[in-house]
């Protein structure tokens, strides 16, 4: 079956100078506004639901029943957050909406704050995007002039809004949700505890709801089309769009918005235009550096959705296909990923701060010819102190991807032993 | 009592940008920014500054300001060159950017060249995986680097 591109939330991609509001408003944006202030809030919060739209930042969660969590309006300020830090690793998504289309991120920001019924919105984005911040604020500053948002939407509707995009410092863990409301606090970006029960975020003890930047992009298309025009792509239980990346030694890398679904190799070849010439596939980190590796065969049964990945033992995380040709040793590949843990690990918990830098020594260890079977051994009994004893999912994580390419690339570890 | 002050400028941006939030203490990022963007450091008497700016003590701001980063905590090169090293920049040819920098500039990660020009620092992963290898420059991104273009950006700057 061939691969098909679908255009909702890269609709505008290609078009020149979309980014700026009058080319962007010829070309549909703020158009779901009319059809939104028609709607109550949770009426847009149930379309939502029915969209069965997923958080797109990793980790797959429902969209509109995250919504739901947030208490009954009452006197309190509330807010939305939008997670736009987009540090993982074989991922870069995001800011194609940053600079190609930031006002569809807008837009989705209006949608969004209505549902909840919140009048302040935070873009948090990492702070190495300085020239995508800069892309966004312009958007902002055109849509606060052309009285989109401010004291009123769209001139008319009398909804306060204020957006404010919050630069980061160039910190891995603040893409965490709760680690990411306390670096707006002015905090170290440590993540919180995490409650018994389900409920929204707390930015400064106010309810909050935290969203990746791409979720937020697709509310519009939701608002203004129904539901049905999201859920007739993709799959019964990952219905919609994502934006797909590939990077790696593929002819065509980049970002691409396809259906969930579709057979993991036929994109590769099909719409990343299969390796370059002269070399041959051995693995893919299919979704960001977080999810376990899948082997050339694994490949080929892969799906592009959540469930579909689950089944084979790994995740879809953020969709940012990382692809490694023959030739690279998967022990380097290990000691490069287990490096960028090591340094990004927030220090909060000591299995994962201890953990990360253990297991970085050792894998240097082996590939220093110092290695034994016994360092294998403490490389997995490491990772399972780390698996579900700290604060957040980031030493599960290492856990999932170092674990994974130890177990199936056992003896490219073992051919640099030297017994 | 610092010496560091905001210019006029960013005295007024500082109180723009205040304005937005609940509470003063969401101004940490802002604030080191501004100081960064003036300075191209953020200096110890810099972090008294904020402190008093946002009712802190020193040692937090210098907690929060060595906890992320891109702050850099001593006065670097004119031109920043931030090489990613992660997975997809690694495949594609980011180690022979690192040689070639070394051996014509004469720095290595962490180092400032002789003539306080240039700043080599290795980082991870940039967003840019797409466009492996890559430099960001000053947070200019350079994409699709090969050694030649790297020479090119290199020279531009002298």
């Amino acid at each position: 079956m061939a691969v098909e591109l679908v255009k909702i939330v890269s609709k505008n991609f290609d078009i020149p100078d979309s980014h700026k509001l009058e080319v962007a408003l010829k070309h549909g944006r703020y158009k779901s506004i009319d059809k939104l202030f028609t709607m109550k809030p949770e009426e847009v919060t149930e379309e939502v639901c029915k969209s069965g739209l997923r958080g797109k930042g990793g980790g797959g969660a429902a969209c509109g029943p995250k919504w739901k969590l947030m208490p009954p309006v009452d006197d309190r300020p509330r807010y939305l957050i939008c997670n736009g830090d987009e540090s993982e690793p074989g991922t870069f998504k995001d800011r194609q909406i940053f600079q190609y289309d930031p006002h569809l991120l807008i837009e989705g920001i209006i949608c969004s704050s209505y549902a909840i019924s919140a009048h302040e919105a935070y873009i948090y984005i990492r702070g190495e995007y300085k020239w995508f911040i800069d892309r966004l604020n312009k958007a902002i500053d055109e849509a606060y002039e052309a009285g989109i948002i401010g004291e009123k939407i769209m001139n008319k509707y009398d909804y306060p809004l204020n957006i404010t995009v919050h630069r980061g410092g160039g910190a891995y863990i603040c893409g965490e949700k709760s680690a990411l409301i306390e670096s707006i606090e002015g905090k170290r970006g440590h993540p919180r505890l995490k409650p018994h029960g389900k409920e929204c975020e707390w930015f400064y003890g106010m309810p909050a709801t935290v969203n990746n930047v791409e979720t937020i992009a697709s509310v519009p298309n939701i608002v203004l089309n129904g539901y049905e025009s999201y859920t007739k792509y993709g799959t019964k239980r990952a219905p919609g769009t994502m934006l797909f990346a590939m990077s790696g030694p593929v002819k065509n890398p980049g970002v691409y918005e396809m259906a969930y679904g579709n057979k993991m190799i036929d994109v590769i070849n099909e719409i990343g235009g299969g390796m370059q010439d002269g070399l041959k596939l051995k693995a893919v980190i299919p979704g960001g550096a977080s999810c376990p590796v899948l082997t050339a065969q694994e490949v080929e049964k892969a799906h592009l959705d959540y469930e579909s990945m689950w089944d084979i033992g790994s995740t879809l995380g953020t969709g940012g296909m990382m692809i490694i040709p023959e030739g690279i040793s998967m022990v380097d590949v290990a000691k490069n990923l287990i490096e960028f843990y090591h340094h990004e690990s927030c220090g909060q918990c000591t299995p994962c701060r201890e953990g990360t830098g253990w297991i970085d020594k050792i894998i240097k260890k082996i590939l220093d010819g110092e290695g034994s079977a016994a360092d294998l051994k403490t490389i997995e009994d490491v990772c399972e102190t780390m698996n579900g004893k700290t604060v957040c999912v980031f030493a599960p994580a290492v856990k999932d991807i170092i674990k994974s390419i130890v177990q199936k690339y056992r003896h490219e570890f073992e051919a640099h032993f030297n017994n | 009592m610092s010496k560091f002050k905001y210019t006029e400028q960013n005295e007024k941006e500082f109180q723009r940008i205040a304005a937005k939030y609940p509470k003063i203490d969401a101004m940490m990022l802002p604030a080191l920014w501004l100081v960064q963007e003036q300075e191209g450091w953020v200096s110890p008497d810099a972090m008294v500054f904020v402190a008093d700016k946002l009712g802190k003590t020193p040692i937090e701001v210098y907690e929060f300001a060595t906890f992320y980063t891109m702050f850099n905590l001593k006065p670097i090169g004119t031109y920043h060159i931030e090489l990613c090293k992660t997975l997809s920049c690694m495949i594609m040819g980011a180690p022979e950017l690192k040689k070639f920098i070394k051996d014509t500039l004469g720095i290595a990660p962490g180092e400032t060249s002789a003539d306080g020009k240039f700043h080599f620092s290795e980082v991870e992963c940039q967003g840019a995986c797409g466009g492996a290898p890559m430099i960001a420059l000053n947070y200019k991104y350079h994409e699709n680097l090969t050694v030649d273009k790297l020479k090119k950006i290199i020279e531009e700057c002298k």
